[in-house]
């Protein structure tokens, strides 16, 4: 007894952005324990007042490289909102699969890249380069169905410039469809095959209940519209997003928290895994099952399982998409566009990989943008990723600092955290 | 002879551009690891070196308290690229140049408006000497892939450095300036295929201007087009902003 533990672990390696974790305790007694986000604040909610509509998903986009797909459907969505327009089942489609390209990207890169290392004792994908080629290569094909996804739906996939208003600029001819349904089919395979990868993973036994929110449309997985599910309170509309995300700035941390009835929830695959389940494609939930996967999970950890189902859903989605494109009259036509806007406000919720992204817009008469306001996963997850840590330390405590510096980094990069869109690594301080 | 190390570095930015980077084929990756050894990259690795052969920094530089970190990652490489708009010439971060600290601050965080440091973003160039360069936001894969392997081999970075429209003319699109849009192609280093255009869009300057841009020329065409001043200067600050001859 007697033992301090002085942890301070600086730019957390691994994940998207600048993060640091610290921990102080003492006899046994937490003292301290933080996460703090450490990023150079960017300022997109200043930056993007007085520009023109057409120019709000251009600029928003850029606030996150892995997540670009995410924020500018999400300011799509406040623009239509705001001037009341609604989507053809064409541009529904064409975003379903530009947001398909984005979950494989993002998903492979967390699950393959980020958190499998840490599973196989190597500090990155790299060595595993040498030691698990079958494995990197397929992590690398799965990534790149995403990326020529994006390339063709979008024109790219990291800050595309197809996606506009009301309509994109740009369609895929039907040889690019039968291309998409043939990656995604492969990709399903894949997976299916692969799963054992993911079964095999010794996940930490920690478990914590917490409040999980997510988008909610009956009858679908819901990623791209919907209302607001929460699992203390049910539903709620996306207008009343502000009461259910409660936003406030904390000194150490450039990201701002949220909160909602306790004092911390989470978003992002395993929420939606929790309260949308029974909606996940039938391949979806068998593969669910071989990961010993089922709703209501409270292991963070298992995170990243949900990803990997998810994408199998996504799979499947995407084929679906693509053969109702491919049963409309060919080659399809770029739709018009015409934009009248309406002074007012438009509010945009989605569901990007790491959970549910809200941006909300003020435009005057003329459609220029007055206020904005945009509330990202990394900081609604960020209160509960502190009290997952507090929860987990005294459990782990006799270990060694080594041991839990790195259950502490895990349990972070389990939540696939994107700091650069919160505002950005991680550095874990462990102060005994 | 042992391969050149090769380290990834980011400020303020996205982290787009270091996406692009690993967005390959997985022959791709495996040649380029034949040639380089990366030996740092935050966002994919954990462990860290020293000394570095080339460095590719990321982002733009908003806090004075990032330029020791940036000096002090300059004087462990050999050669340092600029590696995206951001890094380049300041990028879509420089936007907030053209607002009042207070009134940012404000807007973002409305009753901390102090709480965090925030400067002028400013290309990386204002702080360090940049030896090369991958422009874009983000950066094009294959250029990437080719101005890596130019740097290897001791050549100079294969870049063009004539304008977007070049490669719009050679794809044969219809020029979007006919099509009711305006377009900062004339003026934009080409190297992405004319991405924009080809694709429904238009040029809004992500790869910075061609050596010795005729900006009054670009301003008299779209003047032809009867943009209005505001509108001409809202695409000009987008990514030119470190232009000094357009503002
Ligand atoms: S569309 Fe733009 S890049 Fe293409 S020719 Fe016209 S001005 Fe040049
Ligand atoms: S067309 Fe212009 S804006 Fe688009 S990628 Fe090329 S340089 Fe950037």
């Amino acid at each position: 007894m007697g033992r301090i533990i002085n942890l301070d672990i600086r730019h957390i390696t691994r994940i998207e952005g600048h993060g640091n974790i610290r921990l102080n305790v003492r006899d046994g007694k937490i003292e301290a324990c933080h996460f703090d986000i450490v990023e150079a604040p960017r300022f997109f909610e200043a930056m993007i007042r007085g520009r023109h509509f057409d120019e709000a998903a251009l600029i928003t986009s850029r606030i996150c490289g892995i997540c670009s797909v995410g924020h500018q459907l999400a300011s799509l969505a406040a623009t239509e909102d705001a001037f009341g327009l609604s989507l053809s089942t064409q541009e529904k489609c064409l975003r379903r699969l530009l947001n398909a390209g984005e979950y494989f990207e993002s998903h492979t890169l967390h699950i393959y890249f980020l958190a499998i290392p840490d599973f196989v004792g190597a500090k990155s994908v790299l060595p595993l380069v040498k030691t698990h080629r079958d494995v990197v290569v397929h992590a690398l094909k799965l990534k790149k169905y995403g990326h020529d996804i994006g390339d063709i739906i979008g024109g790219r996939l990291v800050h595309p410039m197809a996606s506009n208003v009301q309509a994109m600029t740009k369609t895929p001819t039907e040889k690019e469809l039968f291309s998409i349904i043939g990656w995604m089919q492969e990709a399903k395979m894949e997976l299916m095959l692969n799963v054992t990868t993911l079964a095999n993973l010794s996940l930490p036994d920690f478990n914590r209940d917490t409040e999980y929110i997510s988008l909610y449309k009956p009858g679908t997985y819901a990623l791209l519209e919907g209302d607001i599910f929460s699992s203390d309170t049910g539903v709620a509309s996306y207008k009343s997003y502000r009461e259910l995300t409660q936003e406030y700035a904390i000194p150490n941390s450039t990201a701002k928290r949220c909160k909602h009835t306790r004092d911390s929830f989470m978003v992002g695959a395993l929420a939606r895994f929790n309260n949308n389940y029974q909606w996940l494609s039938d391949n979806a939930k068998s593969v669910a099952e071989r990961l010993n996967l089922t709703p209501k999970c409270t292991n963070p950890y298992k995170n990243t399982l949900a990803q990997y189902v998810e994408l199998i859903h996504l799979a499947d989605d995407a084929i679906d998409a693509a053969q109702t494109l491919i049963a409309m009259a060919q080659p399809l036509k770029v739709e018009e566009r015409i934009v009248s806007p309406v002074a007012g406000i438009g509010i945009g919720s989605i569901e990007v990989p790491r959970g549910i992204l809200y941006h909300e817009y003020a435009y005057n008469e003329k459609g220029f943008i007055k206020t904005a306001n945009c509330v990202i996963p990394t900081g609604q997850n960020g209160q509960n990723i502190e009290n997952d840590m507090r929860a987990l330390v005294p459990q782990i405590v006799d270990k060694t600092d080594e041991e839990i510096t790195l259950m502490l980094e895990m349990l972070v990069r389990a939540y696939d955290p994107c700091i650069s869109c919160s505002t950005h690594l991680l550095d874990v301080e462990i102060i005994r | 002879m042992s391969k050149p190390t090769v380290a990834f570095f980011d400020f303020a930015s996205c982290e787009g551009c270091q996406l692009s980077a690993i967005n390959l084929a997985p022959q791709q990756l495996l040649e380029l690891l034949e040639v380089i050894d990366i030996v740092e990259f935050r966002e994919a690795l954990s462990e860290k070196a020293y000394h570095y052969d080339i460095t590719l920094i990321e982002g733009s530089i908003t806090r004075k308290s990032d330029i020791p970190r940036l000096q002090d990652i300059r004087n462990r490489s050999d050669l340092v690229v600029a590696f995206g708009a951001c890094a380049h010439i300041g990028g879509i971060n420089a936007l907030k140049n053209f607002q009042r600290p207070e009134e940012y601050k404000k807007a973002v965080y409305p009753d901390t408006p102090d709480l965090f440091e925030t400067d002028i973003a400013r290309s990386i160039d204002a702080f360090i000497k940049v030896d090369a360069f991958i422009p874009g936001c983000p950066i094009d894969t294959d250029e990437f892939v080719r101005v890596v392997k130019n740097i290897v081999l001791g050549k100079n970075p294969d870049i063009p450095d004539y304008p977007v429209c070049v490669e719009c003319k050679q794809r044969e699109n219809v020029c979007v300036y006919e099509l009711g849009l305006t377009c900062l192609g004339p003026v934009i280093r080409a190297g992405c295929g004319a991405r924009c255009p080809s694709n429904g869009g238009y040029c809004y300057g992500c790869r910075g201007t061609i050596p010795e841009p005729n900006i009054y020329g670009q301003k008299d065409v779209m003047r032809q087009y009867h943009l209005t001043h505001d509108q001409m200067m809202d695409q000009f600050k987008l990514f030119l902003n470190h232009n000094k001859e357009v503002f």
